[in-house]
């Protein structure tokens, strides 16, 4: 995946496409997700209101961000968690490299994190001799079947229920083979409780990082989060640079956009605030917590205003839900971390559009994303200006690897294109000539895709500027 | 979205005919036309008028959309409102014709001419108020909304009025009817795979309504559907609302 292997967008597409049961899978969930959101938020204009607040509330945060970040690290240090800063990856990832080998820590349990995924941790630690541990229960099913999240919020939902029966049998050894999900969630919990109790350090994401205050926010469902932040001696958290927010009063209207989006709940089960390491006089909780903030092109996305927007993400995923090109082809065929939506407009900023610049392409521009994002990001905008960069007409891109698509004969058929509709001789004659083909459109050029299931086009005999002219329309 | 205020009617209208109508659907531009007409108001159809340069502003050349959609502005002068038979084409000139020519010389003239864009049934349903007698036979139809009429016009609630005006049309509305039906320009021939697995299940829900004809408001999403339920044959018939409401109420 990603940085690994060549990406054939076109193969997964076909892949996924043909993928019946995956496409069924994902349909349903999709909508459920999509339901739930509508059943939180009934009153439209409440959901108005909350989104100009959340998308205030960011840009404010965004329009400070050095600030506000200088700020988050002198109060989480005063608080006692160290903190670490990560211009790509790779740096990340050392970081938390040393702090196990520091600890003598041969296993690390991990609650769900994007940024992780983004970093490739896991297979990173593996390399090391170390292994990553997921603990949210999606993560858990996937790891076992090798696979990487579909979906940023529901990583395990390509798979139904049967599917994850399957996997627990045959890999988790002396599992008998059963579909109730109470005892298959018993048994991931069986597993996973134990190797909660034997970690020297655990990991988690972080939703919110307040500056004011210096506090880590962090909300789940399954109590793992709970788990991987408190019980093990070390606790890492890993955090993009846009995740930070300039004060605690900012919480509650991000909190109720970024659960109510995601899954349709008022609050999650757990709201985790984290804001130092074990007091002396506390009993439990961990020594040490360290704050790891990734940059890893987001500083590059800040400095576009247009592109900023990107940064506006909480991570929702609503996006995705609502997408008819993600429920259609799933979270694996874009070949990236972030998929749906938010991945075509950041997946190609991080990778460059050379690399990625086909998930641009991706789109009806349906605007479906656009209208439901909960911190109003102009998703369908981002995408055409991505387009835009593809062939960098004017030489102004500003993101890595523009231009790639610049080719002579595309740029001629849009000149064509242009003096056939700013000249009305020309025009005219096209559609004259079209006309007179005959009854069908020849299956040519693009329309050789277009009737792979579409008749061709019939164009008129005689266009609308010849009927207009000819039943006595008036022309000025 | 916010409301829209409406201005008092207008003795003169301008008729933007939209590229693919102009091509494709001729009858349901003449129909749009006629429908203004009778309704009492002058149409003026400017023949110096194409496209309104979504499809190059979508695919990346902005500089080629730009210069026809300049085009537009210099054709469509005078200070009539500017009805448009689609809500895509609609949603470019008046959502998208202020950032295209941001910054440049000509976005005063941009803005004041995005200002005047109604689509069709919206000028209909709202400046004209009109009230539609339906002379056909009892039929039950379906209807598609089109993602621009939808999300960026907010136009479908008019178009929607206006159908259950007729008294002998029976609406039946769709499962999904807010989703895509995989039209999105040159997306249908960029995204060839996804495109026609949207189109096929947009036909699908439209089979599942029992319909005998399909209504839609945008020629571009018209073409796609209709082009597949004839290459699956389907029979099932698809008109654009402006030609369906004109023979429907001159039956």
């Amino acid at each position: 995946m990603g940085n690994h292997t060549r990406f054939d967008f076109e193969h997964n597409v076909t892949g996924a496409l043909a993928d019946d049961q995956l496409r069924k899978n994902l349909r349903n969930a999709m909508d459920i997700l999509v339901d739930k959101r509508r059943a939180v938020f009934p009153d439209s204009e409440y959901l108005e209101q909350l989104r100009s607040a959340g998308n205030a509330i960011k840009r404010r945060a965004l329009k400070q961000l050095p600030r506000l970040l200088e700020q988050l690290e002198a109060n989480c240090t005063k608080n006692g968690i160290q903190v670490h800063w990560a211009e790509d990856t790779n740096e990340a990832n050392r970081i938390v490299l040393d702090i196990m080998h520091r600890h003598d820590a041969p296993a690390i349990v991990k609650g769900k994190s994007m940024v992780s995924e983004e970093m490739h941790l896991n297979h990173f630690l593996d390399e090391q001799g170390i292994e990553a541990v997921e603990t949210d229960l999606g993560e858990f099913i996937i790891q076992l079947n090798h696979e990487t999240p579909s979906h940023i919020i529901v990583p395990a939902i390509h798979k139904n229920k049967d599917e994850v029966a399957a996997i627990f049998h045959d890999k988790i050894p002396d599992t008998p083979y059963t579909e109730d999900v109470e005892e298959l969630t018993a048994i991931a919990r069986r597993v996973l409780r134990k190797r909660f109790a034997a970690a020297k350090v655990g990991l988690s994401g972080v939703n919110f990082a307040i500056a004011e205050t210096g506090t880590l926010l962090l909300v789940e469902n399954e109590g793992n989060g709970r788990m991987c932040t408190t019980v093990p001696e070390v606790h890492v958290a890993v955090m993009g640079l846009e995740k930070v927010i300039e004060k605690l009063s900012d919480v509650p209207p991000l909190l109720q956009l970024l659960t109510g989006s995601a899954t349709g709940q008022v609050i999650t089960t757990y709201v985790n605030m984290i804001s130092s390491p074990r007091k002396s006089e506390e009993k439990d909780g961990p020594k040490e917590v360290h704050l790891v903030i990734l940059d890893n092109g987001r500083s590059r996305m800040l400095a576009d205003p247009e592109f900023r927007q990107t940064l506006l993400c909480i991570r929702c995923g609503t996006c995705l839900n609502h997408c008819p090109v993600y429920v259609r082809i799933g979270g694996h065929a874009y070949g990236h971390v972030y998929p749906g939506p938010i991945g075509k407009i950041l997946t190609p900023q991080m990778e460059g559009l050379d690399r990625a610049g086909v998930l641009a392409t991706a789109s009806s521009l349906c605007g479906a994303c656009g209208e439901v994002c909960p911190v109003k990001i102009p998703i369908p905008d981002l995408i055409r200006r991505l387009r835009n960069e593809s062939y960098d007409q004017d030489g102004s891109a500003v993101v890595a690897g523009s231009g790639y698509k610049k080719n002579v004969a595309e740029t001629l058929v849009w000149k064509g294109w242009e003096l056939a509709n700013r000249l009305p001789v020309l025009n005219e004659m096209g559609t004259r000539l079209a006309g007179k083909v005959g009854k069908r459109m020849p299956k040519v050029g693009p329309l050789k895709k277009w009737t792979r299931v579409r008749t061709s086009p019939k164009v008129a005999r005689t266009s609308l500027h010849e009927r207009a002219r000819n039943e006595r329309v008036k022309d000025e | 979205m916010q409301a829209r205020n409406y201005p008092e009617r207008s003795d003169t209208v301008y008729f933007f005919g939209t590229c693919l109508m102009d091509a494709v659907y001729p009858d349901a531009g003449m129909a749009a036309i006629r429908m203004l007409e009778s309704l009492g108001v002058k149409v003026v159809f400017p023949p110096d008028q194409s496209c309104c340069g979504q499809p190059a502003y979508n695919s990346g050349f902005t500089r080629e959309a730009r210069a026809v959609a300049r085009k537009q502005i210099q054709v469509f002068t005078k200070s009539y409102p500017i009805v448009v038979p689609s809500g895509s084409c609609a949603g470019m000139m008046k959502h998208h014709y202020p950032d295209l020519f941001a910054g440049t010389p000509d976005e005063a003239d941009a803005r004041r001419f995005s200002e005047r864009v109604y689509e069709w049934s919206e000028y209909l349903a709202t400046v004209l108020a009109v009230e539609l007698e339906d002379r056909g036979d009892p039929l039950t139809i379906t209807w598609h909304s089109s993602c621009h009429a939808l999300r960026e016009m907010d136009v479908i609630r008019y178009s929607k009025d206006l159908i259950h005006q007729l008294k002998n049309v029976t609406l039946v509305e769709l499962e999904r009817e807010t989703e895509c039906c995989g039209f999105g320009g040159t997306f249908a021939v960029k995204q060839p795979a996804i495109s026609a697995a949207m189109v096929k299940d947009k036909v699908d829900d439209i089979r599942r309504t029992g319909a005998t004809t399909l209504v839609a408001g945008d020629c571009g999403c018209l073409m796609n559907i209709t082009g597949a339920m004839e290459h699956a044959g389907v029979a099932i018939a698809g008109k654009h609302l402006a030609e369906f409401l004109w023979e429907r109420t001159n039956g």
